[in-house]
């Protein structure tokens, strides 16, 4: 059987996009859905049905197009007018949409005549110009909000899977290594190890058989970034672990994707069937002699799955529990056999640098953090949602230009980074740049892309308290400094936090914060006293003023 | 070999020490917790962390690979401290009982407390409220005092392939138990005892009975007869600060006297029974040929037990001898009742075994009451017999060494006493089939390939004109590799690759047992067996049908191996059974 025609895909699928006068883009993520968008999609269809313009009007479900805080969101393009996007879109206002924007300005589809909305739907528009989306910069979203995520050929269509195309025919693994080096494209999942090391490391274990995963245990509370991403454009993952592939020489590809997210699962297995369905996943692909399979593993909602080594052990049946490196994954992973573990932003990014030249990739950045980073801004700011923006954007643009400042009366005061293995960034240093190395001086850490604004009535150590708790919840038990540290740690913060706690608790929580960091066994451990330590650091006089309340009394 | 440099001082290691194995080379003692050597490191304790130059985060010494060129630091103030914060760590975790646990004085925990002087608690106690589980009442579950090491699961999961342990729950809420929260008892443990050999603090132990002795021979009525296990002699002295391998076969005779056993009789005395009837049902295969082989020793009570419920197509190949201590216990009711006109009823029968999984096997089946009463009354570990001597004011130094068992169920030959160390079983079986085959009375005497600390030895000798093939495997995750060597050749309708097969569940045999000295490793284990085969060679008679005393239990009760009367009292039978019992 011939190969499948990439190009030919791309061009059939652009000529019926453009067959459509109108093309309207509902937000269909996890987000959305649960603010009804889908029954806003139907709404949507059933208007236009009634008004019979079904051939005149495309309907798209979506990934997420970023404001979450105001879902529904739908975009309505009309050709050759601007694109209007609306929010917190109930089936009713859906209807109206239809009936008092496309239908008249169909009805008067003159290219140059400007429609003008009438009051009612313009106030519940969303200006495309703001800082929000001017700030950002898109590469792994960069079809999220734009295409169907079920559709291969909508993918195709924005160039997908034309970087598989060029490195199966045209490069080397070492060439490919060479231009992930060049991006110098880092672990989005919160390591920040380099990719190009990575995968050389496991390009160079010698192996019959070797694995691609690609994690999508995603667990940071607040953070959704793999998720929209995995909902928004399974295909550009789904390319990224095939490169992945070609690029360290394996065989079979395994999604490890937390149970928690059954959209993501569902839109990861049409991406699978869609692409085998069009010989990009199976022997000799795009007639090479290439060939890789894919399945899709569910986590069973244990945060420490996250980490490599646990993963593992959970995809293998095991009880998902870290053991220590070495030896790494590139050497001895899922089944003893070389396995290339990344995390899904991570991998979502590699169509583009392959596509576009890891220099192009690189022009964002600073020194050692190169191209975009996706967060989810949330907290105490005016536009929460999915953003991406360049590495080097200082956190005072993302939170006053595209966060737009504080939802509150009252000062920021703080931005937690890194979720529970992070830690907080105070107002006074908030002109730091976004980059793995200056958070990390700065007591914090990058991490996947949790970004919580706090304001003047957020108490630290209780923020310090929260995210403890959640590891501690989260510690699989079986190391020591993890399992009782981070019950101890807990207990003496809730004592400060109620009053009772005394100048020597600081002390203990100080050896205990030590200890956890330098003797646990895995990452979760390593980093769970970093909330503590961080607002200790920044923010003492709040833990003191705890202590001494009770004394005063 | 690996060039690096610990604390500044040079070492040179093979490909693949770890951290903790070249600073032991250099000298350096790194604490560990969780690290057992018989063991892959766990990495859960945390307490062994050292710090390499250049690398971010502090490693674990029992976990990391010492590579070239590596600069290690193993002790300075932040170290110690991030060891002692540790430590505090699984102290406030551990409930306080040093005085009323059974590793009262041989507890690693105990000892950190001790080397790091923690003379005031640190932080708040912090204990589980879990009931211990004696299901099994041959091991004690006490999951309270555990401080999560993963040893034992190690041991139960991987060393010997029987999955009975494991973790539950996660986090603070973390602890030991078998899948799905049932009893011990009710899991597939074979009671091999390994992991509470393992077990660095008092969370699994052997059941206690030693105060049902102590009653008994308080009984005036009570005609009590005591047994020791080959195993037995060359540990207890561990207990009492001897040398592992030390044979204190004499003084323990001398201090069963001084309790008050009325008869002191001798394990070994059984095995060479045992032999007696298993060379003879070696011989009978040999001769009906092909299907019947191999001949599967049955003396190792976990074996059998993990046989029943994992390998029972393999049952018509296991030996229907019983153990020699079930022998011995039926031998005290019938033979030696009846020769000193004693009512068994007033008989009471205890064996010291090194062994947890014996307190199983006394009421395995009905054939365990061959007497018509239970055969063996009691059976006790090493350990709790260490402690009878110490209650009973015994010092092991004023006892006589040179005491002689009670006869007529006590004078052993050389091969008796073997059946304490892995191989020892088929050593002393081929002594004997030799004879019963060839005649030759002066046929070759030890076999060096079968004997050591291998998992699977395997050996070819001519006996006749006959190439005899045994297998011999000690630790159960070792034997799967040999029964499914067997079950391929017997599904092809081949020959089997073995004639005979020994198996011991217990790393090492016997003297590994789950009820031995606390603290083993292999150094021990060999000593041990060393010991065993000194005792073998010192002895005049080597071959058990040479044994007066086994030829004169034929002449007068038994008349000869497999006879009806032997197989109604020495021998029993299999049963498969399920893996969960609910």
């Amino acid at each position: 059987m011939p190969p499948v025609n990439i190009e030919k895909i791309k061009n059939d699928e652009i000529k019926r996009q453009n067959d459509f006068c109108c093309r309207i883009f509902v937000c269909a993520s996890t987000g959305c859905i649960s603010s009804q968008s889908m029954e806003a999609i139907d709404a949507l269809e059933e208007a236009v049905k009634s008004h019979d313009l079904e051939n005149e009007i495309e309907i798209v479900p979506t990934g997420c197009m970023g404001l979450c805080a105001r879902g529904p969101l739908v975009r309505v393009e009309v050709a050759g007018q601007k694109p209007v996007l609306y929010e917190t879109v109930d089936p009713m206002f859906a209807r109206l949409v239809v009936s008092e924007h496309i239908r008249p300005a169909l009805a008067k589809s003159v290219k140059d005549y400007a429609f003008k909305l009438p009051d009612f739907l313009k106030n519940r528009t969303v200006p495309l110009d703001i800082d929000f989306f001017a700030q950002q910069q898109k590469v792994v979203l960069a079809n999220a909000g734009d295409i169907d995520p079920e559709s291969i050929e909508a993918y195709i269509a924005r160039d997908g899977y034309k970087a598989l195309e060029k490195i199966l025919l045209n490069m080397s693994p070492e060439q490919i290594i060479e231009q992930i080096e060049k991006s110098g494209l880092r672990g989005r999942g919160g390591g920040g190890f380099p990719v190009a090391k990575k995968w050389t490391f496991a390009r160079q274990s010698q192996a019959e058989y070797k694995y691609v995963i690609c994690n999508g245990d995603e667990g940071d509370p607040g953070a959704y970034m793999d998720r929209s991403i995995l909902e928004a454009d399974p295909h550009a993952v789904l390319e990224g672990v095939l490169i992945a592939a070609y690029a360290t020489g394996a065989q079979e590809g395994i999604f490890y994707i937390r149970a928690e997210y059954p959209l993501a699962i569902e839109r990861m297995k049409k991406a699978i069937r869609q692409a085998k369905r069009n010989k990009l996943l199976g022997k000799n692909i795009l007639g090479t002699e290439f060939s890789f399979d894919c399945q899709i593993r569910l986590g069973a909602g244990a945060f420490v799955c996250g980490e490599e080594t646990a993963l593992i052990a959970s995809i293998e049946g095991r009880r998902g529990t870290p053991r220590p490196r070495p030896p790494y994954p590139s050497v001895k992973g899922v089944w003893d056999m070389p396995t290339c573990l990344n995390n899904v932003e991570t991998l979502a990014n590699v169509p583009s640098i392959l596509r576009n030249g890891g220099d192009w990739f690189a022009q964002w950045g600073t020194g050692s953090s190169k191209g975009t980073k996706v967060f989810a801004l949330t907290g105490k700011v005016i536009n929460s949602g999915l953003i991406e923006i360049p590495m080097g954007l200082s956190l005072r643009e993302v939170v006053e230009k595209i966060g737009g400042g504080s939802s509150t009366a009252k000062e920021i005061k703080a931005v937690q980074t890194g979720g529970p293995s992070g830690g907080v960034i105070k107002r006074e240093d908030l002109d730091l740049p976004v980059c793995y190395d200056r958070f990390q001086q700065a007591g914090s850490i990058m991490g996947s892309g949790g970004m919580i604004v706090m304001d003047q009535d957020d108490s630290m150590v209780d923020i310090a308290s929260f995210y403890l708790g959640f590891t501690v919840d989260e510690s699989c038990g079986k190391c020591a400094p993890c399992r009782i540290g981070g019950k101890q740690l807990l207990d003496l913060l809730e004592k400060i936090s109620q009053g009772k706690g005394t100048k020597k608790d600081i002390e203990s929580i100080k050896l205990l914060c030590e200890a956890m960091r330098s003797a646990s066994l895995c990452g979760l451990g390593q980093t769970a006293p970093n909330p503590v330590v961080s607002t200790l650091t920044y923010f003492e006089n709040e833990y003191l003023e705890k202590i001494n309340s009770e004394v005063c009394k | 070999m690996i060039n690096l440099k610990i604390n500044n001082i040079d070492v040179r290691v093979p490909e693949g020490a770890t951290i903790l194995e070249a600073a032991n080379k250099a000298g350096l003692w790194i604490p560990t917790l969780c690290k057992h050597p018989d063991l892959g490191p766990t990495a859960a304790c945390g307490i062994c962390v050292v710090k390499i130059k250049g690398a971010k985060n502090m490693v674990r010494a029992c976990a990391s690979p010492a590579e070239e060129g590596m600069e290690v630091t193993t002790h300075d103030p932040e170290l110690v401290r991030v060891r002692r914060t540790t430590l505090e760590m699984i102290l406030s975790n551990h409930p306080n009982e040093c005085l009323t646990c059974a590793r009262n004085g041989t507890c690693e925990l105990q000892d950190l407390a001790e080397e790091f002087s923690v003379r005031e608690r640190l932080l708040p106690p912090i204990v589980p409220d879990i009931s211990t589980d004696d299901s099994t009442r041959t091991i004690v579950l006490d999951p309270r005092k555990c401080i999560k090491c993963g040893r034992c699961v190690t041991v139960c999961q991987q060393k010997q392939d029987v999955w009975a342990l494991s973790f539950l729950e996660r986090g603070l809420e973390t602890r030991i138990a078998p899948a799905g929260d049932i009893g011990l008892g009710d899991s597939p443990c074979i009671r091999c005892g390994q992991c509470s050999a393992h077990c660095p603090v008092g969370a699994i132990y052997e059941y206690d009975e030693t105060a049902r002795i102590w009653e008994a021979l308080q009984y005036p009525k009570k005609y009590c007869v005591v047994q020791i296990a080959p195993a037995v002699r060359v540990s207890l002295g561990e207990a009492f600060g001897r040398e592992p391998g030390e044979n204190l076969t004499g003084q323990i005779y001398s201090a069963l006297r001084r309790m008050g056993f009325d008869a002191v009789f001798d394990t070994n005395f059984g095995a060479d029974v045992t032999i007696m009837e298993e060379a003879a049902e070696f011989v009978e295969r040999i001769k009906q040929g092909n299907g019947s082989l191999p001949l599967i020793t049955t003396c190792c009570p976990s074996w059998v037990d993990f046989m029943e419920k994992y390998h029972s197509d393999m049952m018509e190949h296991f030996s229907s001898c019983k153990s020699p201590h079930a022998i011995i216990g039926t031998l005290s009711k019938t033979y030696y009742a009846d020769k000193m006109g004693l009512d068994p009823k007033d008989v009471f029968t205890v064996s010291i075994m090194p062994c947890t999984s014996k307190k199983y096997e006394i009421t395995r089946s009905s054939s365990m009451f061959a007497s018509g009463l239970q055969d063996v009354d009691v059976s006790i570990t090493t350990r709790e017999f260490s402690r009878m001597v110490r209650q009973d004011g015994l010092i092991i130094e004023q006892l006589n060494a040179d005491e002689k068992p009670d006869s007529i169920l006590g004078e052993y030959s050389g091969a008796g006493t073997i059946f304490g160390a892995s191989g020892g079983v088929m050593e002393a079986a081929l002594r004997t089939a030799q004879y019963q085959i060839t005649g030759d009375e002066n046929a070759e005497l030890e076999f060096k390939e079968i004997r050591g600390l291998q998992g699977v030895k395997v050996m070819e000798t001519k006996v006749g004109d006959k190439n005899i093939r045994v297998a011999v495997a000690h630790g159960l995750g070792n034997v799967e590799t040999v029964l499914n060597e067997v079950r391929a050749a017997l599904r092809q309708g081949q020959e089997s690759p073995y004639h005979f097969v020994e198996v011991m569940a217990c790393p090492g045999g016997c003297v590994g047992g789950g009820g031995q000295a606390w603290k083993v490793d292999n150094k021990i284990r060999e000593k041990r067996i060393e010991g065993l085969y000194r005792d073998d060679r010192k002895q005049r008679i080597r071959r058990s049908y040479q044994n007066t005393s086994i030829r004169r239990l034929y002449e007068d009760f038994l008349n000869e191996p497999l006879s009806a009367k032997a197989k109604e009292l020495l021998h029993t039978s299999y049963t498969a059974r399920p893996q969960y019992q609910r």
